[in-house]
């Protein structure tokens, strides 16, 4: 029973327990019994809440008793990852700098989460400030991915991802600056969108870069994202940034999609996002997924990108640079850690500094460098003003790739999850995971990844759906009909394919 | 295209107040080298006709409802700072002793 609770998707949970079948507070607790079975091996979680879980459980099932009109999802257990704050509960960013502190308020998604009756499981583990590929620049250790304990999760958001893969949570929330909702769903197994940019608040969010930023959905079927994006989004007078127009029918979408027809639909595969640099099991897997989507009646287009070829180069500008700028608020004074220096005169400059010296990791200290850098007198418009220029004519390349296409695709990931390890001494290499995933950022478009099949190595490959801005219904439409293809053809769920994780007791 | 040395890190960090070990310096002078060297492709094709974009769905004029909202209290605040005094944070000196 307790396993079932655990393996359902949260569509079927929420069904479930709306009939009376199952209560909150036993799918609650079959999830913490799960967290507390495989976690020590996961680490998907930094900071559990099983009393705070469990009594908003509670209380959904004693509203429902007494006949209460309940959201969808009321009731069903969600993990959130530490970048987003909580009030109450800690919240670090996987950062240091940061260890110990709790929020005074919620996020605005966090807010609607609670709104919902959703019980908060915890805070799930990712690479500081979310940069990263892996969850290895995590200063709380990395997490491992439920296929293979000794390989990456992926990155930044390896705790939501992981989480979902192991089925410790049957939701997570994620956030992608280039990727960090996508290509951990890639390399786990798992399902992750990426809203078009301003459709979900990031009022709450601890910034990397705001013009990237963007909030989303992390599950293992693409209805449920459908569900969850539909309560976290739409719009939120805190963010100047929120779209104004409501987040529209993406369940509806989804469950359209999931009837199978695609007729009529155009399919743009993107010729710079694939062949050389992309692993073979990938490139096959992507090729199968096509022919499906052929199957299924949508047209399939061959598009050109060109400009991508420069997304990463320009991503890696401006993140930097945002990144510099959002994280001058780390200075020892109004939150967090504060280090004075060991000599001299203790002045608030030079307490700053020490502060960040030892509150930052490698990576956070390298993309601040480099964006102050890229930000300084004399290289502004070689280095920043460029990237900008190059943003631009990602843009004008999206235009023209949906103007031949109502949806984009690719693999997410160039690679299967690789060896802890394998790329944290080579930068450049770890950035070269996101090379598929940073364009939508660029534009702002949306973007869902799924799991597409087993490459040669027995890992998970990932499939990706970009539609223009606005148009999230498309990806889950898309998304969905490619998921029915596929588990029909596996004859149930990928991660069903997913070795047993060895349970503590 | 400048080279981002070993001088030029150490100035650029003291810039983003960041106190760097010598060993962390000699490490980032070296990675930081290789990460700028490839960034840098994005002037190959960024010609003055291009007109930068700095944001992917611009909105203008965002407003709000002109009306109050209670702040958050002081002493939630106060409770996550490093020092806090008289429902204030307490800071080191600002100003250095020539200044």
């Amino acid at each position: 029973m307790s396993a079932d609770l655990t393996r359902a998707s949260a569509a079927d949970l929420a069904a479930r327990i709306a009939a009376g079948e199952v209560s909150s507070v036993e799918v609650t607790g079959a999830h913490l019994d799960r967290i507390a079975a495989v976690d020590g091996a996961v680490n998907a979680f930094l900071h559990v809440d099983a009393e705070g879980a469990l009594a908003t459980a509670a209380e959904v099932d004693r509203r429902r008793a007494a006949g209460e009109q309940l959201a969808e999802l009321a009731g069903v257990p969600i993990a959130v990852k530490d970048v987003v704050v909580t009030k109450g509960l800690p919240t670090t960013a996987g950062s240091k700098i940061l260890e110990g502190w709790i929020p005074p308020y919620d996020a605005t998604l966090v807010e609607r989460l609670k709104a919902a009756g959703l019980p908060i499981l915890g805070k799930t583990n990712m690479d500081e400030f979310a940069m990263g590929s892996s969850t290895e620049h995590s200063a709380y250790g990395n997490t491992s991915n439920p296929w293979d304990l000794t390989r990456i999760p992926g990155g930044s958001g390896g705790g939501s991802a992981a989480a979902v893969a192991a089925f410790e949570a049957p939701l997570a929330i994620g956030t992608d600056t280039g990727g960090s909702i996508r290509q951990p769903g890639a390399v786990t197994g798992t399902v992750g969108v990426k809203p078009t940019y301003g459709g979900v608040s990031r009022y709450g969010l601890i910034a990397m870069a705001s013009s990237l930023d963007q909030a989303g959905p992390v599950t293992r079927t693409v209805l449920d994202s459908a569900l969850l994006h539909e309560l976290i989004g739409g719009h939120d007078p805190r963010d100047a940034t929120s779209l104004a127009e409501p987040v529209g029918s993406l369940a509806a979408a989804a469950r359209a999609g999931a009837a199978g027809d695609l007729s009529g639909v155009r399919v743009g595969v993107i010729t710079e996002l694939g062949g050389e640099g992309y692993q073979d099991g990938v490139s096959a897997r992507f090729a199968e997924s096509i022919e499906l989507l052929r199957g299924a009646g949508a047209e399939i287009v061959e598009v050109s990108c060109p400009s991508f070829d420069y997304a990463l180069a320009a991503y890696y500008l401006i993140m930097p640079a945002e990144a510099s700028s959002n994280l001058a608020k780390f200075d020892g004074m109004r939150f967090g850690l504060r280090v004075e220096p060991t000599e001299g005169l203790v002045t608030a400059e030079r307490v700053m500094g020490a502060t960040r010296g030892a509150g930052f990791g490698d990576e956070v200290k390298r993309r601040i460098i480099l964006g102050t850098y890229a930000l300084s007198a004399g290289y502004y418009d070689a280095y920043y003003g460029s990237a900008q220029q190059v943003r631009t004519l990602i843009q004008r390349d999206f235009d023209a790739a949906f103007a031949q296409a109502d949806v984009l695709v690719s693999p997410t990931a160039p690679t299967t999850a690789f060896p802890l390890g394998a790329k944290l001494d080579d930068p450049l290499a770890m950035y070269l995971n996101d090379v598929a995933t940073i364009p939508a950022n660029l534009a702002g478009v949306p973007g869902l990844s799924l799991p597409n099949g087993l490459a040669e190595d027995g890992l998970p490959t990932g499939f990706q759906v970009l539609a223009p801005a606005r148009a999230d219904d498309r990806v889950y439409r898309v998304g969905a009909a490619l998921e029915a293809l596929l588990e029909a053809s596996w004859g149930g769920p990928l991660l069903d394919h997913a070795p047993e994780l060895e349970v503590a007791r | 295209m400048p080279t981002l040395d070993r001088d030029e890190v150490a100035r650029v960090a003291a810039l983003a107040r960041i106190d760097l070990s010598d060993a962390e310096l000699d490490r980032l002078a070296g990675e930081l080298q290789v990460i700028v060297a490839s960034v840098e492709k994005v002037s190959e094709v960024a010609t003055p006709d291009v007109p930068a974009t700095s944001h992917p769905l611009p909105l203008t004029n965002v407003m709000r409802e002109d009306a109050p909202e209670a702040p958050l209290a002081v002493a939630d605040v106060l409770a996550g700072a490093p020092a806090a005094q008289d429902g204030k944070f307490a800071v080191p000196q600002i100003l250095g002793e020539d200044a």
